[in-house]
């Protein structure tokens, strides 16, 4: 039998990585939870349901989800504005990120957030923030919280490709090596920092090396794999939290979908898109992986499809049916009383 | 009952005031550039390191937006930083973490993530140090909600609400003044006295007309006063201690008292804290005013050097005295 385009390009993931049947399929449904809630997001979006920016996650998946496969519960948790698939990830409910989305009282920041600031302190999801790189040393602060506890939890600091560019990345570059704080940085380099490509925006070759002169170790993964995602973070994550001391983790990914929703995204190619999403979706790859390495029988997955089109229908149900906050909400919030 | 007085430097009452916070709450840190082994550029934290050690009061590289951001985090995982700045002009490096960060993720974040962080340091002008380093940035933190801003005067004001600031679960910007940290007031000896963030002073009492400053310029309206009141103007000056919130009660109560009023800071007079108070005034006590609202502000320029020109830009003793005189038609 001929093989088809994805179970090639599925036979390239990372076997070596031992993996149960059951971890594997975990992965998978926490991809295609994200994926389907984002395609639904974007609806929602063209629908005037949802308004502002709205930054999508479709193709990046594996990256979250290899990353905090690798996690422990006391581990904390930063991003940037690209942050639906970080929640979900972390175990948010996707009801409480779709009314935020929708701006409704139901939503984790009770529709004062909006698409790139939730947050969830049970979570351990420290935001959501909208400026690009800030997440860096807020996140690095978290670090210095659970080395100042003596916690043993570490923080993972996400930024894109486009943060790197930020002076106060480095800053805290310099001092998450000097104080020796237990930072897992992931670099989520989808090849474009908005729509200027990484050759048009980074110098030197390798976005890992970028701490290089502060003695941070950096190494890269296929961010379209997230069995390697998965084995890479966990070696990571295993460094920083045995050393206390920060290191960087550059992930190879790509974005389907524009920078936001405004973007048609006219700085690449057609060709380019579909190449990735043919031929390296990490979806894709791990359904063809669970077929053919556990044959999974297609009536799991398809009653996994329908259970996971069943929790964003819900969540999409919420999201439209939760009011808007009352003029009451408008005041609250500003300071805590004290 | 008479209290037993010794006299405390501003310096020493900010350094009192850390240490006794640090010493009942293990959450509270000092950071900031020399801080630690070097005591503080202005010798601020004199002791601190001795008595609390290297994992409380920590030098920083010289990166202001890096180690604001990262006590900002601090804060929201729990800790209760206190992050110093050489001086506020530096901090302006870091002013997007102050605002964007601090002041804000509470409203965006439906109330969840409290910021219970302290950004201290002297603010305004000193004694001829240039433009880069005499700027006052009352104002620019006055405008955003989600922070609380201070700026004490004298001793026991530095110390009890830099206690209170400490203690308070937001952010607080604490604005000290260089010129003051070396003078001496008389303070209760023993007293943990905590000051309430958003109390005015009246510092002097007086019927005739109300001058609202903060900071150094109190020092400069009491001058002023007491050279009026040799020429018959008996003058109400209230020490706003806290900018943001504004104890709006206070400056209308006085107002109504003596029905004319002059503001005073040393940074711009656009937009600054006298344009706030003189239209709270006219909004809420219009009816009272004798006189149209008087501002006396640092003049629209960069803080020159020379010290001829110094003197024409930083409000002095004798334009206070003519600006009451002319709020009061005595000129």
């Amino acid at each position: 039998m001929e093989t088809t385009v994805s179970q090639r390009s599925a036979s390239m993931m990372s076997k070596k990585v031992p993996i149960t049947q059951e971890e594997l399929l975990k992965y998978y449904r926490d991809m295609l939870l994200i994926r389907r809630f984002e395609e639904r997001s974007g609806q929602l979006y063209g629908m005037g349901l949802i308004a502002g920016f709205c930054h999508l996650y479709i193709g990046q998946e594996a990256v979250v989800v290899g990353i905090q496969a690798a996690l422990q519960p006391q581990d904390t948790v930063i991003t940037a504005y690209r942050d639906h698939g970080h929640m979900l990830a972390c175990n948010m409910d996707p009801k409480g990120v779709m009314a935020e989305l929708t701006g409704r009282i139901g939503g984790y920041s009770k529709g004062k957030g909006g698409s790139m600031h939730m947050f969830s302190r049970e979570k351990n999801f420290f935001g959501g923030h909208g400026i690009v790189g800030a997440q860096v040393p807020l996140g690095t602060g978290l670090a210095f919280a659970h080395k100042y506890r003596g916690d043993g939890g570490i923080c993972t600091t996400y930024m894109g490709d486009g943060a790197v560019n930020q002076g106060q990345v480095y800053e805290v570059f310099n001092i998450a090596a000097l104080w020796k704080l237990p930072v897992l940085y992931i670099i989520e380099n989808n090849g474009y920092s908005m729509g200027t490509s990484i050759a048009r925006h980074a110098a030197g070759k390798h976005l890992y090396e970028r701490g290089t002169a502060y003695g941070i170790p950096g190494e890269e993964v296929d961010g379209m794999d997230v069995l390697a995602v998965k084995a890479a973070a966990e070696k990571a994550v295993k460094y920083v939290r045995e050393t206390s001391s920060p290191m960087i983790l550059e992930v190879k990914t790509y974005r389907y979908r524009g920078h936001s929703m405004s973007d048609p995204a006219k700085y690449r190619t057609k060709e380019e898109v579909d190449n990735m999403r043919q031929n390296f979706d990490p979806i894709e790859r791990a359904k063809v992986l669970l077929i053919s390495e556990f044959s999974v029988s297609e009536e799991i997955l398809s009653s996994l499809e329908k259970e996971i089109k069943e929790i964003v229908l819900e969540a999409v149900d919420f999201a439209q049916k939760s009011p808007e906050p009352e003029a009451s909400e408008l005041m609250t919030d500003i300071l805590i009383n004290s | 009952m008479t209290l037993e007085t010794s006299t405390i430097t501003v310096r020493e009452a900010l350094r009192d005031a850390m240490a006794e916070e640090m010493r009942k709450d293990p959450l509270v840190f000092l950071m900031g550039e020399e801080v630690a082994e070097y005591q503080g550029a202005y010798k601020v934290s004199q002791g601190l390191l001795e008595e609390f050690g290297s994992k409380r009061v920590i030098d920083t590289p010289i990166t202001e937006h890096g180690f604001a951001g990262l006590g900002v985090g601090a804060a929201f995982a729990g800790l209760k930083p206190i992050v110093e700045f050489m001086t506020f002009n530096f901090g302006m490096q870091a002013i997007d973490q102050i605002i964007n960060s601090a002041a804000k993720t509470l409203y965006m974040s439906g109330g969840q993530m409290g910021c219970p962080i302290v950004f201290r340091g002297p603010n305004g002008a000193a004694k001829r140090v240039g433009a880069q380093h005499s700027q006052c940035f009352a104002s620019w933190y006055a405008h955003c909600p989600g922070l609380k801003v201070i700026a004490p005067y004298d001793a026991i004001d530095a110390k009890g609400l830099l206690k209170a600031a400490i203690r308070d679960p937001n952010p607080i910007i604490f604005l000290e003044n260089e010129m003051l940290y070396g003078e001496s007031f008389r303070a209760p000896v023993g007293e943990d006295e905590v000051i309430p963030i958003g109390k005015a002073r009246i510092v002097r009492s007086g019927k005739d007309v109300t001058i609202t400053t903060f900071s150094f310029m109190v020092g400069v309206a009491l001058k002023a006063a007491e050279q009026l009141a040799s020429e018959g103007i008996d003058v109400e000056v209230i020490d706003l201690r806290t900018i943001r919130p504004l104890d709006e009660q206070t400056i209308l109560d006085s107002v109504k008292k003596t029905n004319r009023l002059a503001t005073l800071e040393e940074g711009w007079g656009f937009a600054g804290i006298g344009a706030e108070i003189s239209a709270l005034v006219m909004e809420e006590a219009f009816d009272y005013l004798d006189a149209p609202v008087k501002r006396i502000v640092g003049v629209d320029v960069p803080m020159p050097y020379a010290e001829s020109l110094v003197k024409l830009t930083i409000p002095q003793v004798d334009w206070v005295v003519d600006a009451i005189k002319q709020v009061c038609y005595r000129s």
